[in-house]
C-alpha cells in the first residue's frame, strides 16, 4: 500500500515537473521574450535591458534554475499589461470560478445521478430511453449555443439579461454542467445497471430486504466507486468549458482573464494560468487515486 | 431451418438513418452550397445589411456587413469540416503509432511515451491550444495542427493497450519465428487486428474536435477572418444575439445536429464492431 502511494506521488512530481519545463522551453524558444515584452517600438538598449533584468543573458541552465527557483518561492511574474503580479490577478478571478464550477459539479452530480439511477430502475422502458437520449443531446449541444440560447430565452420570454457578474450564477453554471450531467447519468445508469445484477444484491433479495433498501445501501456505495474516477475525469472538461462559459455569459472568472490575456498577448499571465490548470488537475488525479484506497478496500489487498 | 440459430444483424434505429441522412447532407452543403446562392462568401453590400431569413435573394439573411448568411455557412460548413476530419486523423495517426511504439519497444521509449501521455492528460486541449496561440501568430495551419493534437493521448493509450495484449497472441510469435521484421509485425499483422479500438475512438473524438475547433473559432482565437468556419460566424453574431438571431442560431444548429448526427452514429457503429464494449440496453 505504502507501494502504491509513493508511485502515485512520485508519478504527480515527475508530471508536474515536465509540464513546468515544457511551459519553459516554449516560452524560451518561442521568440526573444524580452522584445515581447519590451514596448513596440523600444530601441535596441531598452530591449538589452529588459532581457539582463531578465536574466536572459545567462547561461539556459541557469535561467532554467532561477525560473524553477522563482517557482518554488511563489515569483510568477507580472502581467504586462497592468504590472500587477499574475497570482494577484488570478486570486481576484478565482472565487468567481470556484463559485460558477462549484455550483456546475453540483447540478451535474446531483441530477446526473438522479437521471441515472431512474433510467436504471426503469431500464428499456419510456423513461429510460428519455434520459438516455438527453445525454446524448447534452454530449452533442456545444456549451456556447446552449449559452446563448438561455440568454435568448432569458431576454425574450423573461425579459431579464442573464449576463455579468450581478446575474444569477445558475444560468451559466446550467451551461457549463450540462455535458457532465449527461455522461455522469450515462455512468451512474451503467454502474448501478451492473451492482443491480451482482449476485451480493441476488442474495440480498433472497434474504427479503425491500427493494428501496436494496437499491439505497446495498446499490448505490457500489456503483458510486466508479463514479469518484468520473468527477476526477470530468474536472478537465469543466475547466476546458468554463474558459467558453464564463466568455459567454461576461463571468469574470479565471477563463475569461486566460481568453484575454492570450488576445492581448500576456505572456506572463498565460503562462501562470497554465501552469495552476495543470497543477489542479494532477492533484485531483492523484487525490482520485488516494481517495480510492479509503473507499475501495480491494486496491488496499493488492 | 429449425435448431440452426442464424445470426441477423438487428435492423439499423431510425435515429441513427436520420444521422445518416444529415451527415450526407451537411457534406454535399458543404461542398455544394455556394452554388445555391449567387453571392460570393467576402462579398459585403451596404444596402443589404442584417437583412432577415426569407429576404429576396437571401434566403437565410445577411450580416452586419451585409454578407450573405447562407453562402457564409457553406464555406463555414466547408472550413469545419475540412479541420475536423484532418484534426481527427492527425491525432489518431500520432496517437496509435505512439501507442504501438510504447508497446512494441518497451523501455524507455515507453516511459517517454507514457509520460507524455500522462503530461497531455493533465491539461485540457483548449488550455493547451491558447498556451501555443498567445506565443505565435494564428495561421491555419498551426491551427489545425493545435487541433489535431485534441485526443491523441486518448489513442496512444488505448493502443498500447491494445498491442500489448496483442502481443500474448500466438500470431505475433508465428510471425516473428518466421523472421518477420518488427515494422512488419507490428504494421501488418497487430496493426489490423487491433484497428477497431482506434476506429471506435475516431467517432468518439470527431463530434469532439468539432466541437473544439467551433468554440476556439466562436472565442476568436481559431479560424481567422476573411476565412470563416461556423464558429466564426457564430462569435460575429454574438453581439447581435437579439436583433439578428440568425447569425448564432443557424451555424449553431448546424454544429449541433452534426455533433449529434455523428456521436449517435459513432455509438451504433460501435456497438457493430465490438460487441464486449456494447452498452447495456
Amino acid at each position: 500500500m505504502t507501494g502504491y502511494i509513493l508511485s502515485r506521488v512520485l508519478r504527480a512530481i515527475i508530471t508536474l515537473l515536465i509540464t513546468v519545463s515544457l511551459v519553459f522551453i516554449f516560452i524560451r524558444f518561442s521568440g526573444d521574450p524580452a522584445a515581447a515584452l519590451a514596448p513596440p517600438d523600444a530601441p535596441q538598449e531598452v530591449i538589452d535591458q529588459y532581457a539582463r533584468a531578465m536574466g536572459l543573458d545567462q547561461p539556459l541552465w541557469q535561467q532554467y534554475t532561477s525560473y524553477i527557483g522563482g517557482l518554488f518561492r511563489g515569483e510568477f511574474g507580472y502581467s504586462i499589461h497592468t504590472g500587477r503580479p499574475v497570482e494577484a490577478l488570478f486570486l481576484d478571478r478565482l472565487p468567481y470560478t470556484l463559485h460558477l464550477g462549484l455550483t456546475a459539479l453540483s447540478i451535474a452530480l446531483v441530477l446526473g445521478i438522479a437521471l441515472g439511477a431512474i433510467a436504471a430502475i426503469n431500464r428499456g422502458r419510456l423513461l429510460d430511453r428519455a434520459v438516455m437520449g438527453f445525454s446524448v443531446f447534452a454530449f452533442a449541444m456545444p456549451n456556447f449555443l446552449f449559452g446563448l440560447c438561455l440568454i435568448l430565452i432569458g431576454a425574450l420570454v423573461f425579459q431579464v439579461f442573464l449576463a455579468g457578474a450581478s446575474a444569477n450564477v445558475l444560468f451559466p453554471a446550467l451551461t457549463l454542467g450540462l455535458a457532465a450531467m449527461g455522461s455522469f447519468a450515462r455512468f451512474a445508469r451503467s454502474s448501478l445497471l451492473e451492482t443491480i445484477n451482482a449476485p451480493f444484491m441476488r442474495a440480498a433479495e433472497a434474504r427479503g430486504i425491500p427493494f428501496a433498501r436494496r437499491l439505497i445501501l446495498h446499490a448505490a456505495p457500489n456503483a458510486a466507486i466508479p463514479l469518484v474516477t468520473l468527477v476526477g475525469l470530468s474536472l478537465g472538461a469543466l475547466i476546458a468549458g468554463s474558459v467558453v462559459t464564463e466568455q459567454v455569459f461576461a463571468w469574470p472568472g479565471v477563463g475569461q482573464l486566460l481568453v484575454r490575456s492570450v488576445a492581448t498577448r500576456d505572456i506572463a499571465t498565460v503562462q501562470f494560468l497554465v501552469l495552476a490548470v495543470a497543477f489542479t488537475m494532477i492533484m485531483a488525479n492523484l487525490i482520485v487515486d488516494l481517495l480510492y484506497l479509503v473507499i475501495d478496500p480491494r486496491i488496499r489487498v493488492k | 431451418m429449425s435448431g440452426v440459430a442464424t445470426y441477423r444483424p438487428s435492423p439499423m434505429p431510425w435515429s441513427v438513418r436520420l444521422s445518416l441522412v444529415f451527415i450526407a447532407a451537411f457534406v454535399l452543403f458543404a461542398l455544394f452550397g455556394q452554388f445555391l446562392s449567387p453571392h460570393e462568401f467576402r462579398a459585403t453590400s451596404m444596402f443589404d445589411r442584417l437583412l432577415p431569413p426569407g429576404s429576396p435573394e437571401y434566403l437565410l439573411g445577411t450580416d452586419a456587413r451585409g454578407r450573405d448568411v447562407l453562402v457564409r455557412l457553406a464555406v463555414g460548413a466547408q472550413i469545419t469540416l475540412i479541420v475536423a476530419i484532418a484534426g481527427t486523423l492527425i491525432g489518431a495517426i500520432l496517437g496509435s503509432l505512439l501507442g504501438i511504439l510504447a508497446a512494441a519497444r518497451r523501455g524507455p521509449t515507453e516511459a517517454v511515451i507514457v509520460a507524455a501521455i500522462d503530461v497531455q492528460a493533465s491539461l485540457p486541449i483548449i488550455v493547451v491550444a491558447l498556451f501555443v496561440l498567445a506565443m505565435f501568430d494564428n495561421s491555419f495551419v498551426l491551427f489545425l495542427l493545435l487541433i489535431g493534437l485534441n485526443g491523441w493521448e486518448v489513442y496512444a493509450r488505448l493502443m498500447r493497450g491494445a498491442t500489448l495484449s496483442a502481443k500474448e497472441h500466438g500470431y505475433v510469435t508465428a510471425v516473428r519465428a518466421l523472421g518477420a521484421s518488427p515494422m512488419r509485425i507490428y504494421l501488418r499483422h497487430v496493426l489490423p487486428n487491433i484497428l477497431n479500438v482506434a476506429l471506435v475512438q475516431f467517432t468518439v473524438n470527431l463530434p469532439l474536435t468539432v466541437l473544439l475547433e467551433t468554440a476556439l473559432s466562436f472565442l476568436g482565437l481559431g479560424v481567422q477572418p476573411p476565412l470563416t468556419s461556423l464558429g466564426q460566424i457564430m462569435s460575429e453574431g454574438r453581439d447581435r444575439l437579439l436583433t439578428a438571431w440568425w447569425l448564432t442560431l443557424f451555424p449553431g444548429a448546424i454544429i449541433f445536429l452534426l455533433a449529434l448526427s455523428v456521436s449517435l452514429t459513432g455509438d451504433w457503429l460501435r456497438d457493430r464492431l465490438d460487441p464486449t464494449l456494447r452498452s447495456e440496453r
